[in-house]
């Protein structure tokens, strides 16, 4: 398959994208992604990943209301680094664990792209996530008793609700 | 404190090959990014508070002694400009540590398997650094680790967003699992960027052995998880795992047809390679990398006896360009470093056969 923009050379790189629903496939040779500034694995097409980032965050802006909604964007900043939104979106890092608050609403459609997910999932740390850890053992039983009432064994389900009991118990006692 | 011994030498544990897999995946690398809850990320930080989050983790760190085992830290502006390199060149820090980071430090440990870098992107990145194809058993040591430094410490997270990050990239598990592999069949049928394109679909990312931005050397990639958010560790551990898991198999199976079809050819140039790093007076670092990758090649296919795998690794090392200059002393131009190349690995080489 020759590449579909010089057509001339083999295209080597074949890859889907996907921007709001809307599918397109490319077959390009490496050159011509290159010259594109399509991401290639293995090299480095001389920008960062940060650029890439503040690229994603500019098109969130694009696609919001027009009116005066980037002016307010601009004055948004961290209260406790000062950070601003416009450098965030600049250097595509966050100043302090704070920013990630006085940003939030603007980070979602930034953090599905990057990663399809928005919320965590994983670890949470033995001593600071203590009240997390309980929560996520809390929904698990939660589920469970209902999966058991569903199965009419109600046996079960008086003993899972009881320990959903005590848990919560622990919890507001903390 | 005991003596800066880990530039002195280039062994470590990752080079050991050993571990499931040692003849095509070279060494598994798990890192984890935490942050100080109270201090803002190195990027934004004054020295000042860049010079207490390195005396809070050096003391955490210290205090976590008896579960750690024995480490090291060293801040590393009292480390000589060759030293700084040797650690990068060696894995054991990052280069953005070694130059670019303020009031940074490495806690070490003497098998070299773990280190802690202080003031990096992030305030913690724990990486623990295995041989073969390890992922697990690294990411089980990395989670320890965490454990320990987390007793005195109090990390950024968040309920919703997980372990916060300087970078939005990081953010979640803060977990970058990756693992080094050699693939000469896949780079000499050309498959190879089907496959890197291929890994590039499913939230994995290839890049050369030092990291991002760096030019795969000697059919060396690394390849690591992309995404950190919305998926567990074990998912992600698991995801890498399967793929690594084919690619391995991708690489045999090009490495027989290879020798089915072109025996001779493939024979002809492992051969010739190993000739010339035998005998060869200037060689620069690129075309050492790929002799090193052809002989390596003849070492798994048993056409080269009694050559370790350990001494080829330990070679990658010793011949990059920060090395040279520690193992030979003094300042060299880039002529006189390709003479210095040539003739440690005549020497490595002739001894091994004695």
């Amino acid at each position: 398959m020759l590449c579909q923009e010089c057509q001339q050379r083999p295209a080597t790189l074949h890859f889907t994208k996907i921007i709001n629903g809307e599918k397109n496939e490319f077959h390009i040779c490496e050159q011509c992604a290159r010259e594109k500034g399509e991401m290639i694995p293995g090299t480095s097409g001389g920008f960062s990943i940060h650029n890439l980032l503040s690229g994603f965050l500019d098109f969130d802006m694009a696609g919001k209301t027009h009116t005066g909604g980037a002016s307010q964007a601009q004055q948004l900043h961290c209260e406790k680094c000062g950070m601003t939104y416009a450098q965030f979106r600049k250097i595509g890092r966050f100043g302090c664990s704070s920013c990630y608050k006085y940003f939030d609403d603007k980070i979602d459609p930034l953090l599905k792209r990057v990663h399809g997910g928005t919320v965590h999932v994983g670890k949470v740390p033995k001593r600071g996530g203590a009240d997390l850890q309980v929560q996520r053992e809390i929904d698990a039983l939660k589920q469970e008793l209902q999966e058991r009432i569903e199965k009419q064994e109600f046996e079960t389900a008086a003993q899972l609700r009881d320990r959903i009991r005590d848990l919560e118990l622990q919890r507001s006692q903390r | 404190m005991s003596e800066f011994a880990f530039t002195e030498h280039a062994l470590s544990t990752w080079m050991r090959g050993e571990g499931q897999d040692s003849d095509i995946v070279i060494s598994s690398r798990v890192r984890i990014a935490r942050n100080l809850r109270s201090l803002p990320f190195p990027l934004v930080a004054s020295e000042e508070q860049a010079g207490q989050v390195r005396q809070l983790v050096v003391e955490a760190a210290e205090q976590a002694k008896d579960d750690l085992g024995p480490m090291q830290s060293v801040p590393l502006d009292e480390l000589s400009e060759i030293d700084r390199q040797v650690l990068v060149e060696k894995r054991l820090v990052s280069p953005m540590l070694a130059n670019e980071s303020q009031e940074a430090a490495v806690v070490l440990s003497e098998d070299e398997s773990l280190s802690i870098m202080v003031n990096e992107e992030d305030h913690i990145r724990i990486q623990c650094l295995y041989p073969g194809f390890q992922v697990r058993q690294a990411w089980e040591r990395a989670t320890e680790v965490d454990d320990s430094l987390e007793a005195y410490i109090d990390y950024a997270f968040d309920d919703r967003r997980g372990y916060l990050t300087s970078c939005p990239t990081n953010v979640g598990t803060g977990l970058r699992a990756s693992v080094m592999i050699h693939m000469p069949a896949l780079v000499m049928t050309h498959q190879i960027g089907r496959i890197l394109s291929a890994v590039s679909q499913v939230g994995l990312t290839v890049r050369g052995i030092y990291g991002e931005g760096s030019e795969a050397q000697g059919n060396l990639f690394q390849i690591s998880n992309q995404i950190t958010l919305g998926q567990n560790e074990q998912e992600i551990v698991d995801n890498l795992e399967g793929i690594v898991v084919q690619i391995i198999e991708y690489e045999r199976q090009a490495r027989n047809r290879l020798v089915g079809e072109s025996k001779i050819r493939l024979y002809d140039r492992v051969m010739r390679s190993y000739g010339i790093l035998t005998h060869a007076a200037i060689i620069d670092g690129k075309e050492a990398a790929q002799r090193l990758s052809d002989v390596r090649l003849g070492v798994d296919l048993g056409w080269i006896d009694g050559l370790p795998v350990t001494l080829l690794n330990e070679l990658t090392i010793l011949t990059q360009p920060h090395f040279l200059q520690k193992t030979f002393g003094a300042t060299m131009n880039t002529s006189e470093k390709d003479m210095y190349r040539a003739q440690l690995i005549r020497d490595k080489l002739v001894k091994s056969k004695e």
